[in-house]
């Protein structure tokens, strides 16, 4: 297994393979997530409903897998490996807020950080191994290295790897490769 | 192939603070689920299973600094120095790692910060505290895959050590109940009104529980070797089970990898409607329709993060003994597939054991375990 290509998202830019793709001036997470499902004309009306976490991960799916052909790949064989240090705390703290007026089931869905690896095999019908990892800092080596090896331990064919991270104050960051 | 067998273990849940003290009470039919009158909890009424937190207090005082350490902290220090304690691991050895498998770690202190600061929340920083406690000198794994959590940071200290890099890790499932969570399984109608019933006709929902569960995995041989272990996903619903049972179905197949036949099933059995449909649909599609299967949520509740990690250590130490745990609060049949639910405690000789496990995101996870001479 070898990285195919790889998408950046952060403060308001896409990067393709390190290249910037696209930039939108309003950095905030919500914002620049809408306008990257526009520019790229992702159509996927779920998208809405999802945490920043799951949207920015979705988005990064989406831009990787666009024009990659699905139909040789087994779905069964398709990982989804995801880290990030904040893990759903972004939501976790809007859920906070609204357990004072009425808890919503909409939101406490997303307080779960493992709801972006369910998204993304929805989207595609992946079905093989999905693990979301917690870790203190970006490190995409590790991630690629454990990969790797998940590749050869769960027979994987194609892999979606990265590190998918919204803080409590919204800054984020997300860096999915694609392996084959 | 490198083996990986478990080394010891421990339970911290409403039956007591060691594995034996669980499983005792499980084999007397005893449940810890009471009705909880906390409205720092819920603002009504409601079934829950929760751990003995005087109790938790006294032990915590053999801690360095306790005081240091939130609740969930302490019982994840309390379970793994037991487990500890009970094997001949040095935890500063080279060579070994620390998985912490939950979902939610300290979120209770959005609502209330008790005097921690804001970078407790974060499920890594728990990590790193446990890991520094006993001196583990590699990077610790916080592995939050909802409620299969505990079955995949079994898999995972498996592939690590047959990777080579490891000899031994501690895996530790903790989650305790707070009021984030509670409102939100109220708010997904999830929790039933009565202690739970895994598999009943007339089951309604699930119970809450807390716990922190240790078990080391290394490559000493041992009484029982973990063997094989998958994870899957549904891509259906992230909120509900695949009706067909697919995801699972794969999960087990690819554990049981040719195998026909198993001595027992610990099912993931939350009780919920559509979790014990879909479960039984895979056991039966996998043709095990006449393997034992029990729940043990109706004992301890639904411990999420911990929930994998307490269902295997009390089967497996009821297997050493060759005795079956039944399935509380089941009665008669609810579920569409042909599954052998556990009734009554009984004796059977059980060398195989499958665990498995569902949750939201549409995850599934497998994983077997075989009595060794």
């Amino acid at each position: 297994m070898k990285v195919i290509q790889h998408i950046r998202l952060e403060k308001g830019s896409v990067s393709i393979n390190g290249k910037v793709d696209y930039t939108h001036s309003d950095h905030s997470v919500n914002a620049f997530a809408k306008s990257v499902y526009k520019h790229y004309g992702v159509d996927y009306p779920k998208f809405y409903k999802m945490s920043s976490l799951s949207k920015l991960g979705f988005l990064a799916s989406e831009l990787l897998l666009k024009d990659v052909d699905l139909s040789g790949t087994d779905p069964e064989h398709v990982s989804v490996i995801i880290a990030n240090s904040s893990s759903s705390l972004h939501t976790d703290a809007i859920y906070q807020e609204s357990i004072k007026t009425k808890p919503s089931p909409a939101v406490f869905v997303y307080t779960l950080p493992n709801i972006l690896i369910g998204e993304i095999c929805i989207r595609n019908g992946f079905k093989g191994e999905g693990i979301f990892f917690i870790q203190e800092e970006f490190d995409m080596e590790f991630i690629l290295d454990y990969a790797m090896s998940q590749a050869d331990a769960a027979q994987s064919a194609m892999s979606l790897a990265g590190w998918v991270d919204v803080d409590m104050d919204g800054n984020y960051l997300a860096e999915v490769h694609l392996l084959k | 192939m490198v083996h990986t067998y478990l080394e010891s273990n421990n339970i911290i849940s409403s039956l007591g603070l060691n594995s034996m003290d669980t499983l005792k009470g499980m084999l007397t039919g005893k449940s810890g689920i009471t009705v909880c009158r906390d409205r720092g909890l819920s603002g009504k009424d409601f079934p829950v299973s929760l751990i003995d937190w005087e109790q938790v207090e006294g032990r915590s005082e053999d801690l360095v600094n306790p005081n240091e350490y939130t609740r969930f902290e302490k019982i994840a220090l309390l379970s793994i120095q037991d487990a500890l304690s009970r094997s001949h691991i040095d935890p500063a050895a080279p060579g070994t790692a620390l998985i912490l498998s939950t979902t939610k770690g300290n979120v209770e202190l959005l609502g209330e910060p008790g005097g921690f600061g804001r970078d407790r929340l974060s499920l890594w920083r728990s990590a790193d505290l446990i890991a520094r406690y006993f001196g583990v000198t590699s990077r610790p794994l916080v592995i939050s895959n909802a409620c299969i959590s505990g079955v995949v940071a079994m898999i995972m200290a498996q592939r690590m050590i047959r990777s080579g890099k490891f000899d031994q890790v501690v895996v530790l499932g903790a989650d305790v109940v707070s009021r984030f969570i509670v409102s939100g399984f109220q708010s997904f109608l999830s929790l039933s009104d009565q202690p739970c019933r895994p598999f009943d006709e007339l089951r309604d929902g699930l119970t809450l529980g807390e716990a922190a569960a240790t078990v080391i995995i290394s490559r000493r041989p041992g009484e029982v070797e973990l063997t094989e272990g998958a994870i899957t996903n549904d891509a259906n619903h992230i909120s509900g089970p695949s009706r067909t049972g697919e995801g699972l179905l794969l999960a087990i197949r690819q554990t049981l990898v040719g195998r026909k036949d198993v001595d027992l099933i610990s099912a993931h059995g939350t009780a919920t409607v559509y979790n014990d449909e879909m479960e039984s649909i895979a056991i039966s599609r996998a043709g095990l329709e006449t393997v034992p299967v029990n729940s043990l949520k109706g004992y301890v509740g639904h411990t999420l993060g911990a929930a994998g990690i307490v269902e295997s250590i009390v089967n497996l130490e009821a297997m050493k003994q060759d005795l079956l745990v039944p399935t509380k609060g089941y009665s008669s049949p609810g579920v569409s597939g042909n599954i052998n639910v556990v009734e009554q405690t009984g004796q059977k000789q059980v060398d195989t054991m499958l665990k498995i496990a569902s949750g939201f995101g549409g995850c599934n996870a497998a994983a077997l375990f075989e009595k060794r001479v």
